[in-house]
């Protein structure tokens, strides 16, 4: 049986087009995902990354929430430009506990991954409220709500420390007991400076190289 | 259901995706005009959150592949599956439920957006509730489509549906994977994966969501519409089964090029990166082999608005495909990622192949479904200009802002110091944006155009009744 008439066959035979598609579009998928998806250095936290707490996830969630990923990546790649301008290239094992990954594809405003402890909290505060009082050139949008609403009431706390720990993040009992409390009088651009400040910050350079 | 209903070609449902597909069309780039002028004018979001950049945002990205692509990939793969089947659709209810379903799905998923679920996978933003329903409608949607391929007359599978079939399965395979997570509420779940993984799940999703859903089932189209349009068979039956081939083996592979230089493994980019331009090859083969299945009838070019879309589709679909692998390469990525170049790039394909194409299909399936000549010929070429010149604007705009910030992001002084201003970079781009405002007006003013032409060649009818021609008997199914 020669090629053509090979085909000849597939192109008769509803099912084994369906089979022939789905096993030929699989492989390169296979070789792909298999081996980073069992990569156990990808899953390994950085010495000082740990996972974020109450106030920093939600801050993160309201991050995710206003779409802040279509403007600004979290991705620092190893070029001279690139960490002179934000810091030291991104590390995997700084993500390991960002679900999903906030890499973005688009750098309409700056990077933000070592965005932390750049600024001050009330800078923050300004810009988001209202960026154009801060940096006369900026395009961002202003975000007034963020600091109207209760950080308590943008989804539930204890439910989404509960999940996280059921997918390997090493929350304890306790701390996720007082996840409402920690949120407490908390506005909600209170909870995104807080997740802001974190970025990029557990990472220790002189550690990572010496290794 | 009568008798007559299940002997005449489904075409009501047709008809109805056509216009969906219209109203999702004029609806997402609206949103999307709105944006490039919010990225000029950055208060024009008036406080609102809903207004906000984004959010809106990835309204614009869904509606245009959710609701007009998918809208306009079903319309056309119900049309020609019957037609190159010679049998009616399996299941016209079904298909009917696949028609409204999919439409709500669009439409609340849009407004959730809008409210701020949003899982931030880029093509993949809708959260939990709507992936289950996305995935309900797509099953149904595969049962319809290969229902009526089991059920044909004719005993080969038309090179057509195998594209469309491609789309249905891949996209199904890519959508359950990538969409794995768990849910903590109704509007908010946690991805099955984290950080370097996630990504790289993401873009084998994201690449390859372009690669089978705005390529592979638009390449369906090009199959069907193409010959029948130019009366003229394919140019080259042999090199569509390799190129077909060629082209579900190798496009999976390139999603890794979104992330050259990020912190994932090294030879994960490489092979990502080789494989995207061997991607070139069957890309271009199924360009040459529509562009000699006209290269005999050139002269219909002149008159016909729909085939000038078409043959106008297939040059961009070749300069994106081309520009795809290029911007793939490592050394050239280096510049383009990040920038307004991708932004261009991604408009050359979904203004330039995707929207154009489906355009022609439209011109030229209306008048034949109800009946009735296109409403203006006239109006039909003003579009066609319109949508030449809005998408050549709109890329060269992209191009030139996003050349100038790649290089400009990473010049460098002789002292190794950085030569610019971030800041001073993103004013730099104030005219590029206004170009490409104009552009998006022009493409949309267009849109509108056809839609007025399209809905006035429909008024007041019904889709004719067109019944299955009899099969020669050398290719009729034994039964």
């Amino acid at each position: 049986m020669n090629g053509l008439s090979l085909h000849r066959k597939i192109e008769e035979n509803t099912g084994l087009l369906i089979f022939g598609i789905l096993v030929v579009s699989a492989i390169g998928g296979l070789v792909q995902l298999v081996p980073v998806l069992n990569q156990d250095s990808l899953e390994e936290p950085t010495s000082n990354t740990r996972p974020y707490s109450a106030v920093e996830l939600t801050g993160r969630d309201i991050y995710m929430r206003e779409g802040c990923s279509v403007c600004h990546s979290q991705q620092i790649r190893p070029l001279i430009a690139e960490v002179e301008r934000y810091g030291p290239y991104s590390r995997a094992g700084e993500f390991v506990y960002d679900r999903p990954f906030m890499w973005g594809s688009k750098r309409t405003g700056p990077d933000l991954h070592r965005i932390g402890g750049k600024y001050s909290d009330d800078w923050h505060r300004l810009h988001l409220l209202d960026p154009r009082a801060v940096v006369a050139e900026s395009i961002m949008p202003a975000y007034p709500w963020l600091g109207e609403r209760e950080a308590s009431e943008a989804g539930n706390i204890t439910a989404k420390m509960r999940g996280l720990r059921r997918l390997g993040h090493p929350y304890t009992d306790e701390e996720i007991a007082a996840a409402e409390a920690d949120l407490e009088g908390l506005k909600e651009i209170d909870t995104l400076i807080a997740y802001l400040q974190l970025l990029g910050t557990n990472f220790n350079e002189e550690e990572e190289t010496n290794e | 259901m009568t008798m007559t209903e299940n002997t005449i070609y489904q075409d009501r449902v047709t008809l109805r995706l056509i216009q969906f597909a219209v109203v999702w069309a004029v609806v997402a780039m609206t949103a999307g005009v709105y944006l490039a002028a919010e990225l000029i004018w950055p208060t024009i979001d008036f406080g609102q959150f809903w207004l906000s950049f984004g959010r809106l945002r990835p309204l614009h990205t869904n509606g245009i592949v959710f609701g007009f692509g998918v809208s306009a990939l079903m319309a056309t793969a119900f049309y020609s599956v019957q037609r190159t089947s010679h049998v009616t659709l399996f299941s016209p209810r079904l298909a009917w439920f696949c028609c409204y379903a999919w439409q709500l799905t669009v439409l609340l998923g849009g407004l959730s957006l809008l409210a701020g679920w949003n899982t931030t996978k880029e093509y993949a933003e809708l959260e939990w509730p709507f992936d289950i329903a996305i995935a309900v409608v797509w099953i149904c949607f595969a049962v319809v489509f290969f229902g009526t391929i089991a059920t044909r007359k004719i005993r080969p599978i038309y090179i057509s549906n195998w594209f469309y079939g491609a789309l249905i399965i891949v996209i199904a395979m890519l959508h359950i994977v990538n969409n794995l997570a768990l849910p903590v509420s109704l509007n908010k779940s946690y991805s099955l994966y984290a950080g370097a993984q996630d990504a790289v799940v993401q873009w084998w999703y994201g690449h390859n969501a372009v690669g089978f859903l705005l390529t592979g089932g638009f390449l369906g189209m090009v199959y069907y519409f193409l010959p029948k349009h130019a009366g003229r068979p394919i140019w080259s039956y042999r090199l569509s089964v390799v190129a077909f081939w060629a082209f579900v083996y190798s496009y999976i592979w390139a999603g890794p090029h979104h992330l050259h230089y990020n912190s994932i493994p090294e030879w994960v980019q490489s092979l990502g990166m080789v494989m995207s331009i061997v991607l070139l090859a069957p890309s271009w083969a199924t360009l040459i082999n529509g562009v000699m299945t006209v290269s005999t009838a050139w002269e219909k070019l002149r008159t016909d608005p729909a085939l000038k879309f078409i043959v106008l589709s297939l040059a961009f679909y070749g300069l994106a495909t081309f520009e795809g692998p290029m911007m793939a390469i490592r050394s050239v990525n280096v510049v383009s990622h990040f920038t307004d170049w991708t932004i261009g790039h991604v408009h050359s394909g979904a203004l330039g192949w995707n929207a154009m194409i489906t355009y022609g299909t439209f011109y030229f399936m209306v008048p034949r479904l109800v009946g009735r000549e296109l409403y203006s010929t006239r109006l039909a070429n003003i579009h066609f200009w319109m949508a030449l010149a809005g998408t050549m604007l709109y890329i060269i705009a992209m191009w030139a802002a996003g050349v100038s910030q790649g290089l400009l992001w990473l010049s460098v002084d002789q002292l190794g110091e950085l030569s610019f201003d971030f800041k001073d970079i993103m004013s730099s781009m104030t005219p590029y944006y206004l170009l490409r405002l104009v552009a998006g007006l022009v493409f949309l003013g267009g849109t509108v155009l056809m839609a007025y032409n399209l809905f006035m060649t429909m008024k007041g009818r019904e889709p004719v009744a067109v019944t299955p021609p009899p099969v020669a008997p050398a290719f009729g199914v034994a039964s």
